[in-house]
């Protein structure tokens, strides 16, 4: 078995005090293995989103630890988690969130300039499928191919982990099948562990491992035998 | 408690739309209140400014009118009394009042230096029927108490004098002691100068009110005078007057009779009260403009955010008038609070700028006038500007179908523009890019927004070169024209031999004599009343500066004008130009134009010594000396001075150097102060408010780059490149507009009296620069400090 790379035990976060306090995590214990295909199913408030930001660096947790192989994240101060985002992390969200101005092939270059080892823009928009679209600005751009460039910007860097909240939620099916299928392939081709969000329950016959999310719990961890292609998902 | 049960009843009692105006006004009080100072500053300018204006004008004519000013003026050699009745008969003439005016030395105790005057004779046994004269403290010099003068408040006051003190003057060669029966201000002395200096003086200089037979006893003046002033009916043709009062004058050595217009005293203030009146027609509109842009800039942006609201309010059956005006009582509120800022501000500066006219002028009150409807205009202005401003936002709310309003707006277009094909070559990173990109996709935006800036600058400018003109035009005239180190006058034109009664007098190192007369120069029907002076060539001490500053002999035939007087007859160099010499029953000779020169304070015109003599028929003759003496010898100079009657009066370079140092400085100052003040108002209500539309425009971009990874250093760069390429092409801009403004304002302040030179130095640019660059950083600091703020995944989650 191949070994983790995220590692969390008794995660915790809550927002607010009092009457209105919030239990969005409630002592999450789990671990996101290698090169592994994870899609985190569950009802909106179920706490993965949360889950998704305090891996990622985005959040602190109130209590409980996460480790990201050896590296504690609930240690990190505010500089020492940008610079592990930016070393570490790709990230790909429902809006898409491409910088307006830039072009597809300079939304890239924006994070291959600050990193260490990326593929160039070219290569990166290449394994979505988008080399002939790099002089476009995101307003010129389809909502799926938007989505594609910022899957090009996410793995550019070649990240370690590929971390997806709800990449297809504003997309029709058909090109919610194009995206996944990106998903997939760089997941193969690259090797990088990759976690999905999603509220659609055929988006998890394309994952290695489904966690289940209620409450702030992880209810039910379920392992694929098979994988499905994207293309097989029924919608 | 909740929060709602917390607010006052009145707040649950208002329409919902309004409770919305009121949060909105909480969220942005900050840009709002930048806004709102910056139409304060043009309240508080028009309140100021034209408040001063009123209350000058006001007291003017409430002196003026009260205490009889006279309009018409003139003087002569001695002219019997007799005259009177063909004065009155003159047309147009109400009321005449025949004096005796004689210059006057000083020997004040405890003062080393002499000072001069002027003794004016007032009646003996009625009230002057021209020019009346408001008691102070004490009363008027009665008849029959020949030692007994009223003396003008500023001199009793720079003195420490109080009715019942005495002091000595020197008059018609007697020394004698006065004693000071009143203290009074006098509407033909409202402003009044001593002999060779270019402010006010009063320690040095007063003038004396005594009667008249008392006078025509000293001078020698029995049933004679040498100076009338007439007052002239409302229909009264004034130019008319003139020439008739010149006629009767001529045979008694009338030295050209002249209306208000060319009164010292009266043309100083009315020059000072010309500059106010344009002050206030150039700087409020600049403040209007910059907060209509503000405003603009503000509310399409928070229209933009409110987009979806807008629909939905339009889809539940608000009318567009009533969303427009919610928006417009939005900015409404924002001018009110700008209102009650800049009223309150005007109101206080306007009190003191009228003060400080009150303290530079002599007024025995002071009208401080400020109607309500200075407030309206100014408040009418600003709302007008305001909504001006607020206008393409609301009309864009207004013209915004309401399914359309729903939607989220287009995605931004951007263009590959210039840096597009650089960037390939790295030339720029990605985040410069996206500065550039954004700068360049909203020209008309980033245009004004630099021209706000620039404002900023060129106001310091503006402010800050007229340290430098001060400084070039002392130089100028104290240490490259008029290198003595003081002008001795004589009581009478004299042979040159006079000259040496100067040299002699202990401690005088060097004497140089000129010799002045009074004159109209006249071309074609412009005319000009000034002196030609005459020196000798080879004058070291007063020099006259052709326009490149170099020193340059006085002609062997015609005459030098100095650039100002030129211009106003516009004559240039070979010109002819008619001579009318006053004090030469107004003979007429006629002078080419030889040269021109720099000219920095009062008219002048000089020619040579000879050229005067030859014109003047009277042989050779000098007025006195301009010498340079032995500072240790000061003392007994004064001294000598004081005691020789044949010397009239003394104009100290130094010490009118001083005073005027002083007096300029102390204006310069204050404006600087309240111009450094404007200026980072300005900048900071510009920049600070483009930062924050910027932030929330951007917030989302800000927020992904965040995430990816990117330092707050890093992320606030892009909008700090984007607000430094703004400012920094304000800076060149501003420098012109500076130029203009700095320009503008000799403009307005050259006057007869003195001119300002165009002086901008590198060091009057860079402080400029300095000051809005730093306004500016400050800022962008206070919005950097919301980039790093962030929340990112609020950010992240929402739609755009």
């Amino acid at each position: 078995m191949s070994k983790p790379v995220f590692r969390t035990k008794d995660l915790t976060k809550i927002y607010g005090s009092g009457d209105v306090e919030v239990r969005a995590l409630d002592g999450v214990t789990m671990a996101l293995n290698e090169g592994e295909m994870t899609v985190l199913l569950g009802p909106s408030g179920s706490g993965k989103s949360t889950f998704l930001n305090i891996v990622g660096g985005l959040d602190r947790a109130s209590s409980g630890r996460v480790f990201y192989e050896d590296l504690e994240l609930t240690s990190l101060s505010e500089r020492q988690l940008t610079r592990y985002r930016r070393e570490h992390v790709g990230f790909v969200f429902q809006f898409y969130n491409l910088i307006p101005s830039l072009t597809a092939w300079e939304n890239v270059a924006l994070v291959t300039e600050v990193s260490v080892d990326p593929m160039s823009p070219d290569e990166a928009l290449a394994m979505v499928d988008l080399d002939n679209r790099s002089t476009h600005f995101p307003a010129q751009l389809s909502g799926g191919e938007q989505q594609r460039v910022a899957i090009a910007r996410a793995i550019a860097k070649r990240p370690k982990v590929l971390l997806c909240d709800e990449p297809t939620g504003a997309l029709d099916s058909k090109t919610g099948v194009i995206v996944l299928e990106a998903l997939s392939h760089i997941n193969q081709q690259l090797g990088t562990t990759t976690a999905v969000i999603t509220h659609n329950a055929g988006i998890q016959a394309i994952a290695n491992r489904v966690l289940s999310f209620r409450d702030g719990k992880i209810i039910d961890v379920q392992t694929n035998e098979h994988r499905i292609a994207p293309a097989e998902v029924v919608w | 408690m909740s929060t709602e049960s917390r607010r006052p009843k009145w707040f649950g009692k208002m329409r919902a739309l309004d409770k919305k105006l009121i949060r909105d006004l909480g969220r942005l009080w900050a840009q709002g209140l930048a806004i709102a100072l910056v139409m304060a500053c043009g309240v508080g300018t028009i309140v100021t400014f034209i408040g001063a204006y009123r209350s000058l004008e006001e007291t003017q004519f409430a002196f003026y009118d009260r205490y009889r000013f006279g309009s018409v003026f003139a003087s002569a050699d001695r002219a019997p009394r007799r005259l009177q009745a063909n004065i009155e008969r003159i047309s147009g003439v109400s009321s005449v009042e025949l004096r005796i005016v004689k210059p006057v030395l000083l020997d004040i105790e405890g003062q080393r230096e002499p000072a001069s005057g002027i003794a004016v004779s007032i009646p003996d046994l009625r009230e002057a029927r021209v020019n009346k004269l408001y008691v102070r403290h004490g009363r008027l010099p009665v008849s029959g108490r020949p030692n007994e003068v009223a003396v003008v408040e500023r001199f009793a006051n720079a003195h420490g004098f109080r009715p019942g003190d005495h002091f000595e003057v020197i008059m018609a060669g007697h020394k004698v002691r006065l004693r000071i029966a009143g203290i009074v201000l006098s509407p033909e002395y409202i402003y009044s100068i001593g002999p060779g200096d270019m402010v006010p003086d009063e320690r040095r200089f007063g003038i004396f009110f005594m009667t008249e037979s008392v006078l025509e006893g000293l001078f020698d003046m029995e049933g004679a005078f040498n100076n009338v002033s007439l007052g002239t009916l409302r229909s009264a043709n004034a130019d008319n007057i003139v020439v008739k009062l010149d006629a009767l004058l001529k045979p008694y050595g009338g030295a050209g009779a002249h209306t208000r217009e060319d009164h010292v005293s009266h043309a100083f203030l009315d020059a000072e009260m010309t500059q106010l009146r344009g002050m206030a027609s150039i700087i409020p509109p600049i403040f209007l403009l910059v907060a209509a842009f503000l405003v603009n800039m503000i509310l399409s942006r928070l229209v933009a955010l409110e987009r979806e609201q807008v629909g939905l309010l339009k889809a539940i059956g608000y009318s567009n008038l009533a969303i427009g005006a919610h928006y417009a009582k939005l900015v409404f509120v924002i001018a009110l609070v700008g209102l009650a800022i800049g009223a309150g501000f005007g109101f206080w500066a306007g009190r003191g700028l009228t003060r400080l006219f009150a303290s530079f002028f002599s007024f025995p009150f002071l009208i401080f006038r400020q109607s309500i409807d200075l407030y309206a205009i100014a408040g009418g202005l600003t709302i007008i500007s305001a909504l001006l401003g607020a206008a393409k936002a609301i009309s864009s709310v207004i013209a915004l179908p309401p399914a359309v309003a729903m939607r989220p707006p287009a995605p931004a277009n951007y263009r590959n523009v210039l840096v597009g094909h650089l960037q390939r070559l790295g030339a720029f990173s990605q985040l410069s890019i996206m500065a550039f990109r954004h700068l360049v996709q909203r020209p008309v935006r980033a245009f004004l927004t630099t021209l706000g800036t620039s404002l900023s600058v060129a106001l310091l400018i503006t402010s800050l070169f007229s340290y430098d003109a001060i400084d070039e035009m002392i130089d100028t005239i104290f240490f490259r024209a008029d290198r003595q180190d003081a002008t001795i006058t004589l009581a009478k034109d004299t042979a040159p031999g006079g000259l040496f009664s100067i040299a002699k007098l202990p401690g005088v190192l060097r004497a140089e004599p000129f010799r002045q007369t009074p004159v109209d120069l006249v071309n074609g029907h412009r005319t000009q009343r000034m002196s030609i002076v005459g020196i000798s060539p080879g004058a070291e001490l007063s020099r006259i500066l052709d326009a490149d500053m170099h020193p340059m002999d006085p002609p062997p035939n015609g005459i030098v004008l100095s650039e100002h007087v030129a211009s106003k007859l516009d004559l240039s160099i070979g010109d002819r130009v008619g001579v009318t010499l006053l004090e030469r029953d107004r003979r007429v000779e006629i002078l080419t134009v030889v040269g021109l020169s720099q000219g920095l304070v009062g008219l002048t015109a000089y020619t040579r010594l000879s050229v005067l003599n030859r014109m003047l028929r009277d042989g050779r003759r000098i007025s006195g000396g301009r010498v340079t003496v032995d500072p240790n010898g000061l003392d007994t100079i004064y001294k000598a001075i004081k005691a020789t009657p044949a010397m009239a009066g003394i104009a100290l370079q130094d010490l009118s150097r001083r005073q005027f140092q002083n007096t300029v400085e102390q204006n310069i100052t204050t404006n600087t102060a309240l111009y450094v003040g404007v200026a980072v108002i300005i900048t900071f209500g510009v920049i600070y408010n483009s930062a924050r539309i910027q932030l929330s425009e951007r917030a989302r971009e800000l927020a992904s780059l965040r995430v990816f990874g990117f330092t707050r250093a890093e992320v606030s760069s892009v909008l700090m490149i984007e607000l430094a390429v703004i400012v920094l092409a304000a800076q060149p801009l501003g420098w012109i507009l500076g130029y203009g403004f700095a320009w503008g304002v000799t403009a307005l302040i050259s006057s007869d009296l003195f001119r300002i030179p165009f002086v901008v130095s590198p060091r009057a640019l860079a402080l400029s620069s300095l000051v809005s660059l730093a306004a500016a950083i400050v800022s962008a600091l206070i919005v950097r400090r919301r980039v790093d703020r962030l929340d990112l995944i609020r950010v992240l989650k929402t739609r755009e």
